[in-house]
């Protein structure tokens, strides 16, 4: 089952001759990802990599290859642009990984887009670095040699930090289901909420890590969530404990203003709706392991 | 990215926004000039000389020369004209500034604002700002102008109104006019209220503002609407297309080796500690900083290389983090997802041996070409600790750092 995307998930690439565009396409092609479709203006007519079509508009894409999902290498000044292209030519799953997108484009592709989401679209990102199922399908610039098929879900802010948590419930045995990266921008697609309900539903996902970090109140909602509706076991990491006041640490997100959003409030927040928090985000494996044992929930 | 407020003032008044009237001066003589075509323009006596610095709190903060009071951040001149300006002017360019958002260190005052007297009969406050939970821009207004409205924020929430602006409308008269007669203004004062918020959303979306702040929004004795004060910062993400921006960057308030690591794209932030970091990712540097203090040690910087990290960026992180003469070691903490391990490894090879490097290092790689990573920083014969995971690293690093001289 897993969530969003699976084997038979068909993705088209916009921006997929520029640099990054084209050498994450091709790292997703060897996983075994049916890339079905590049997009760049002006463009048309070539092929990726030998085999992959490349369309001038994503309309195209959409009419001749039947994709469904498609993943954002666009540079900034035309990212926003690139989600709206990909919803208006009915994409189900729209995934950015762009980074730097200002929040003002954000603000206003977002509300564009508001009446759509979680119906008939989903948009993961910017700044992210995409969503995998193990095994089947991997939309984005996680290494995927570090993941396996398995059952645990995870959900997150951070990049890297995800890697973390992967790396962990693979070495421990647990492997994940599906892993989303939500990103570090203020304004997003996908918050933790919609996550946890998609990981909530899905059979294959026995419990769930969430990755949360300073700034915002995207987790104390999560938390509010999680209370009410999630059985499953959930262990949470927030990044920046140490993190001083009124510094943004290298997400634009990631700001503690006002005296808000501090990792500690997180914490208590998470905490106090049955939320296992790691200690540190090098154990945020064997923590689950704990906590699934703690329920009788390991296999042997 | 801040500015100071004479160029808040002059870009609202691009904008249309209701300001003094006044003029920047670099000197005690341009200032003593300023104030003399103010006095004649507006036929009052009344000015006032303003540090310009990026700090708030600047009237009541304490300008030093040499280690003593010299007087207020902002000086209003009553009487003695033009010559009582070019006073102020001098003990306050080249003092020391040091308020309440900047002590102890201060900022010394290069600028000063020359702005007439105004008769004030109430002081607002006016913010904007993107609110992340309802992914709109929000209006917060206030009566308790001229206040820490964190304070009034946190304390008295009840006295912030606001209005959340759909991009799509725009600020619509009604919600603007609620905020307006909220902060118990005259019909008459309402209508400019709702034009100058309006102005000032425009300028919001139009520079790609992060934050503007008028505190205090003046009400005159005249019943006038306007700026007492121009609080303004960009969103760094939108400063490709704002070349203009630029000319306005007053680096002499920004920390140079944020500044230095900002034009070599990694996002570097100087903290007290003595413990280096260098990390890719930002949730991964903020745990990594977390996991030091976790471990007993002190970190000593923020420091993400980004993910098109190369040999070159590696090299250039690393002479950042020993740009800081308290760092005592240095901990390299890389997942590679886009960034290839072994071109890390290479960098930190070079950077070891271009710069010389004489704190212990302790490295921890996984991800893309790890094995190649690791082979290349065992075989280079260099102080290198290799850690397997992040904590063994922190815990390497934390135990080296302790034992230095």
């Amino acid at each position: 089952m897993a969530i969003l995307v699976n084997k038979d998930t068909r993705v088209l690439v916009q921006g997929i001759t520029g640099s990054a565009g084209a050498f994450h396409a091709k790292k997703c092609l060897e996983y075994g990802t049916k890339v079905v479709a590049g997009v760049t203006p002006g463009r048309g007519g070539e092929k990726f990599d030998g085999t992959v079509p490349v369309f001038n508009t994503v309309q195209d894409a959409v009419r001749e290859t039947g994709a469904d999902a498609s993943v954002i290498f666009v540079p900034p000044p035309g990212a926003a642009d690139a989600i709206l292209e990909a919803a208006d030519a009915g994409v189900r799953l729209v995934i950015c990984i762009t980074e730097g997108i200002p929040v003002i484009d954000m603000l206003k592709a977002r509300r564009a887009l508001e009446h759509r989401l979680g119906k008939d679209l989903f948009l993961v990102g910017p700044n992210c670095p995409g969503v995998i199922t193990p095994g089947e399908c991997k939309i984005g610039i996680m290494p995927g040699h570090i993941h396996q098929p398995g059952s645990v879900g995870i959900v997150s802010r951070s990049g890297t930090l995800t890697y973390e948590a992967v790396g962990q419930t693979t070495a421990v045995g647990l492997g994940q289901s599906s892993c989303v990266g939500i990103g570090g921008d203020p304004v997003n697609g996908m918050d933790f909420v919609q996550a946890l309900e998609l990981f909530n539903a899905d059979p294959q996902t026995e419990s769930i890590i969430m990755i949360g970090e300073i700034g915002g109140a995207a987790e104390e909602k999560a938390a509010e969530y999680i209370q009410k509706h999630v059985k499953k076991p959930v262990v949470g990491f927030i990044a920046g404990r140490t993190a001083p006041p009124g510094k943004r640490m290298g997400h634009a997100g990631a700001v503690i203003s006002g005296g808000k959003g501090t990792a500690q409030d997180k914490i208590d927040a998470l905490e106090a709706a049955g939320v296992r928090i790691a200690p540190s985000p090098a154990q945020m494996g064997e923590t689950l392991k704990a906590l699934l044992a703690e329920r009788g929930m390991l296999k042997a | 990215m801040k500015i100071h407020e004479y160029q808040g003032k002059e870009l609202f008044r691009n904008y249309g926004v209701t300001v003094p009237k006044g003029a920047v001066a670099f000197t005690p003589e341009e200032a003593r000039l300023a104030a003399e075509q103010l006095i004649t323009e507006t036929g009052s006596p009344v000015v006032v000389v303003k540090s310009q610095i990026h700090a708030g709190g600047r009237g009541k903060g304490t300008v030093y020369r040499d280690g003593k009071d010299a007087g207020r951040g902002v000086k209003v001149i009553t009487s003695g004209g033009s010559a009582a300006a070019r006073e102020a002017a001098e003990y306050m360019l080249g003092g020391t500034l040091v308020t309440i958002q900047n002590a102890p260190k201060g900022s010394v005052v290069r600028r000063v604002y020359v702005e007439q007297g105004i008769k004030i009969a109430r002081e607002l406050y006016l913010g904007m700002l993107v609110d992340r939970d309802t992914r709109r821009v929000v209006v917060m207004a206030s009566v308790e102008g001229g206040m820490d409205i964190e304070k009034v924020a946190a304390e008295t929430p009840e006295k912030i109104l606001k209005a959340f602006i759909d991009p799509t409308t725009g600020v619509t008269g009604h919600s603007a006019r609620t905020l307006g007669f909220g902060l118990g203004l005259t019909k008459e004062q309402v209508s400019q209220f709702v034009a100058l918020v309006a102005n000032l959303y425009k300028l919001f979306i139009a520079e790609d503002a992060a934050l503007i702040e008028v505190n205090p929004l003046i009400v005159t004795d005249a019943g006038i609407v306007m700026a007492g004060d121009a609080k303004v910062s960009f969103d760094e993400n939108a400063e490709y297309r704002h070349k203009q921006h630029e000319s306005w960057r007053d680096e002499t308030e920004e920390n140079a080796t944020e500044l230095e690591a900002k034009r070599a794209d990694i996002s570097y932030v100087a903290l007290d500690g003595n413990i280096g970091c260098m990390v890719n990712g930002a949730g991964l540097a903020m745990s990594t900083m977390d996991i030091i203090a976790h471990c007993g040690g002190k970190p000593a910087n923020f420091l993400d290389v980004g993910g098109g990290a190369d040999e070159a960026r590696v090299t250039k992180a690393f002479s950042i983090i020993l740009q800081d003469p308290d760092v005592k070691g240095i901990f390299v903490n890389i997942f590679g997802g886009i960034v290839k391990c072994d071109l890390i490894a290479q960098g930190i090879i070079n950077a070891t041996k271009s710069l010389g490097l004489k704190v212990p290092v302790v490295a921890r790689l996984e991800g893309t070409n790890v094995e190649l990573g690791r082979k290349l920083l065992a075989e280079s014969g260099l102080n290198i600790t290799p850690a397997a995971t992040m904590l063994e690293g922190a815990q390497k690093i934390c135990e080296l750092v302790s034992k230095a001289p």
